[in-house]
């Protein structure tokens, strides 16, 4: 009998142990953060969010940072491409909606383009949007 | 002599209301100078894709979320 009540809480112990493990492994995917090469490029005001849903150059790139962005681009289509075919809407339609939150997201000093092509620094009031933002 | 009159009334009749018909053709020809506007097009068009905005809106903020080393 106790080695049974042993065994079954080593058995809850062992279960307790992969449940907190999975969790441990399943939120640094869910908040993975950005390149450090990504994040300092943004930083710098070298690429930004434009309202297609995609990263753009505000100053001519090094082939390094024109790589990492295709790359991105590349990601990003493809993360678009499946959910508008969930929602039933097409990739530029998800990718616009996307873009529309992407430069509500950006943080002071970060660029945007404006819907007028202009490259822009976000600062503490709202960026200029496309008007069919909510 | 009441047939020939009836039938004078008749042609009055006609008369106005062909007046009436050419007056309402050309103020219908006038409003349909005036309405056809770029801007109403335009804001059609804007409802219909802010349609498609609110709609997406939700599900692009949670893709956004759950790939944000991509965003």
């Amino acid at each position: 009998m106790m080695r049974l009540k042993i065994g079954k809480a080593t058995g809850l112990a062992i279960g307790a142990c992969a449940a907190i493990a999975a969790v441990s492994l399943a939120v640094p995917s869910a908040m993975a953060q950005r390149d450090p090469a990504y994040a300092a490029a943004r930083a710098a005001g070298q690429i930004g969010e434009q309202p297609d849903g995609y990263l753009g150059f505000a100053t001519s790139p090094t082939p390094e940072i024109r790589a990492l962005v295709q790359d991105l681009n590349i990601k990003r289509k493809a993360a678009y491409t499946e959910r508008a075919s969930a929602t039933g809407s097409t990739v530029e339609q998800f990718a616009f909606t996307s873009g529309c939150n992407l430069i509500a997201n950006t943080k002071p000093g970060e660029k945007y383009k404006a819907p007028d092509g202009r490259w822009l620094t976000r600062d503490a009031s709202p960026p200029v949007r496309d008007s069919r933002c909510l | 002599m009441n047939q020939r009159n009836s039938g004078a009334r008749r042609r009055n009749l006609t008369g106005r209301t062909l007046t009436l018909v050419t007056v309402a053709a050309l103020f219908g020809g006038c409003v349909q100078i005036e309405t056809p506007d770029k801007p109403i097009e335009i804001n059609l068009n804007i409802n219909i894709r802010q349609e498609i905005v609110y709609r997406l809106d939700g599900d692009a903020k949670k893709l956004i979320e759950q790939n944000s080393e991509i965003f």
